[in-house]
């Protein structure tokens, strides 16, 4: 059995193709379990600790039911920063889409083959991506002041580099004999784009949106901790005050609310593209 | 060709233009519709988000000088002038850094073989009982929608400041999103091979171990390392509420308006995220082969 035929054999079957290929597999799990139990000693994390840290956490769970509300003002005060999250990470989303969808198209070999324009732009989309939402939460804060705004600017600023990214990928994935065709009729470089390149990858780039609307919803939710606006400010309050009653129900409300998102965008994911599409991870 | 290319005569030909033209229409309907359904969320998001533009157009200086302020040292000199003073904290948040990856790592692991025993459980074609299959997946879903942050909120009440509330977050974290992901990788494998060892009278546990587990294996592998990539970014900023790692010190000199610190840890938690990413990616790569699971 030569070795090129061993990475998938071995891979599926690691029990079954001879014991050479399981030798460098015991010796990183070894290494991983090593470092584990030094990662927890490096950190200073002893049994006790983490013991009574659970009994108090067991203390805390009993303490949160039942969930309760308190007052109507205040549930309906919830309610309406429930509503901010929704419109935060629905007008994040889609400003970030709008804003990166000419950026993707820049970003893709099969649009732009000026390598070093390319680089420079997906490196400056690596960097918007790599900056988390919540700093950019705290940039925004000092722009546009406390409040939901924020939340909306720093939810469009750190998915721009990701939409960028995705865009750009899906672009150059796509089937460049229809921009061919177009270019065999006498198209332009726009109409290549335009009639043989987005037809294509629109679908994908919907079903992209709409994933990402139901993975910001969830961003959404704690974008409130640093001032951000949201239900995320309640509930860091909730949880700081050590109301537990009230952190589960805002925490239900949560739960209830990303089921009937994910519910429906779901829907419509597969309405615009057919099947289950690529997008995953990150939820 | 023009005459030999209309083989129908105008009367039935009449039928198919009207029809035609009504599917036209009916398209355009129901476009000119999405888009009004979709301007009416705009505008009603736009209120209650409270967006103003004109805040945002008179404050945008606000933004660009923010942003060019961070390449400045306090003595006004371009950032990249000294770069012993730019990074003048740099062992200090070098072992921050270390703390973020540990926090990253163990919260991985620990979520990780969590998943591990709860995937098999998830997996509707493995396990007969619909009732567990269904309490394991709404375990799963509650513990990948809370947001990381809040359990680590939560934590810090229980178990005090420091990386461990934000190890035990991530791993609550990573059990729910790596959980879903192994059960669908579950619910994907060839069945025959767990038929033919449970027919040799193998349990449960015997028939997962020798004809589920070496199908998934690969696939278990890098959908965790991605995870540990994603943890990586999370752990970042746990130190936000108090539980560990780099993210305390950057929300001190955000908050304190130290711009040189602020672009110095920011650079070095972005090219941590780059070798981490460039890394798990390298190995992904071949522990599938090419275009592998993405």
């Amino acid at each position: 059995m030569s070795t090129v035929p061993d990475r998938t054999m071995s891979a599926a079957l690691p029990h079954h193709v001879g014991a050479t290929s399981s030798m460098p597999a015991l010796f990183v799990i070894f290494a991983a379990l090593v470092a584990f139990v030094a990662g927890f000693a490096y950190l200073d994390i002893s049994w006790p600790r983490v013991l009574g840290g659970l009994s108090e956490l067991g203390r805390i769970a009993s303490l949160m039911l039942p969930p309760t509300y308190g007052t109507t003002a205040r549930l309906m005060g919830w309610l309406h920063a429930l509503l901010e999250t929704l419109a935060i990470a629905f007008l994040g989303t889609l400003l970030a889409a709008v804003i990166a969808a000419p950026l993707g198209f820049l970003a893709a070999r099969n649009v732009v083959p000026v390598w070093i324009f390319r680089f420079s732009l997906r490196r400056l989309l690596d960097t918007f991506r790599g900056v988390d939402t919540l700093i950019w939460a705290l940039v925004w804060i000092n722009v546009v002041g406390l409040g939901p705004f924020a939340g909306v600017l720093a939810i469009m600023t750190s998915d721009i580099g990701a939409f960028g990214k995705l865009f750009s990928e899906a672009i150059e994935a796509a089937d460049g004999r229809p921009g061919e065709g177009v270019t065999a009729t006498g198209g332009t470089e726009l109409h290549r784009v335009r009639f043989g390149l987005l037809p294509q990858v629109l679908p994908i780039l919907v079903s992209q949106i709409l994933y990402y609307f139901e993975s910001n919803t969830r961003s959404a939710t704690i974008i409130g901790i640093v001032g951000a606006g949201g239900i995320g400010l309640h509930l860091a309050e909730q949880i700081r005050t050590l109301e537990w009653q009230h952190v589960s129900f805002i925490v239900l409300m949560i739960l209830v609310t990303v089921a009937i998102i994910d519910f429906f965008s779901a829907r419509v994911r597969f309405a615009v593209i057919g099947a289950n599409p690529t997008a995953e991870a990150n939820a | 060709m023009n005459s030999t290319s209309l083989p129908l005569s105008d009367d039935r030909l009449a039928p198919l233009v009207t029809a035609y033209a009504e599917a036209q229409a009916a398209k355009t309907r129901s476009h000119l519709l999405g888009f009004g359904a979709l301007l009416v969320c705009i505008l009603f998001s736009a209120y209650v988000a409270e967006v103003d533009g004109r805040k945002f157009v008179s404050n945008i200086s606000n933004f660009t000088t923010y942003l060019s302020r961070l390449f400045y040292l306090e003595n006004t000199q371009p950032v990249w002038s000294d770069f012993s003073e730019w990074f003048w904290g740099f062992g200090k948040w070098f072992t921050k850094i270390i703390e973020t990856l540990l926090i990253a790592y163990l919260g991985t692991i620990v979520g990780a073989v969590g998943a591990f025993v709860a995937c098999f459980l998830a997996a509707r074609n493995l396990v007969d009982s619909r009732m567990l299959v269904f309490v394991m997946r709404r375990l799963l879903e509650i513990c990948r929608t809370v947001p990381e942050l809040v359990f680590a909120l939560t934590f810090v009440v229980a178990f005090g400041l420091g990386p461990l509330p934000g190890i035990l977050a991530l791993a609550i974290h990573t059990f729910g999103a790596l959980g879903k992901q192994f059960a669908e990788v579950v619910e994907n494998i060839d069945l025959k091979p767990f038929e033919g060892v449970s027919s040799t009278g193998a349990t449960w546990t015997e028939a997962v171990r020798f004809a589920a587990l070496p199908q998934v294996l690969p696939n278990f592998v890098s959908y965790g390392l991605m995870r540990f990539e994603i943890n990586v970014r999370g752990a970042a900023i746990m130190g936000f509420v108090g539980a560990g790692g780099i993210g305390q010190d950057l929300l001190e000199a955000v908050r304190k308006f130290y711009y040189s610190d602020v672009s110095a840890m920011l650079v070095m938690i972005i090219a941590t995220v780059m070798v981490i990413d460039y890394t798990t990616e390298k190995i992904r790569h071949r522990l599938l082969g090419h275009g592998g699971a993405r």
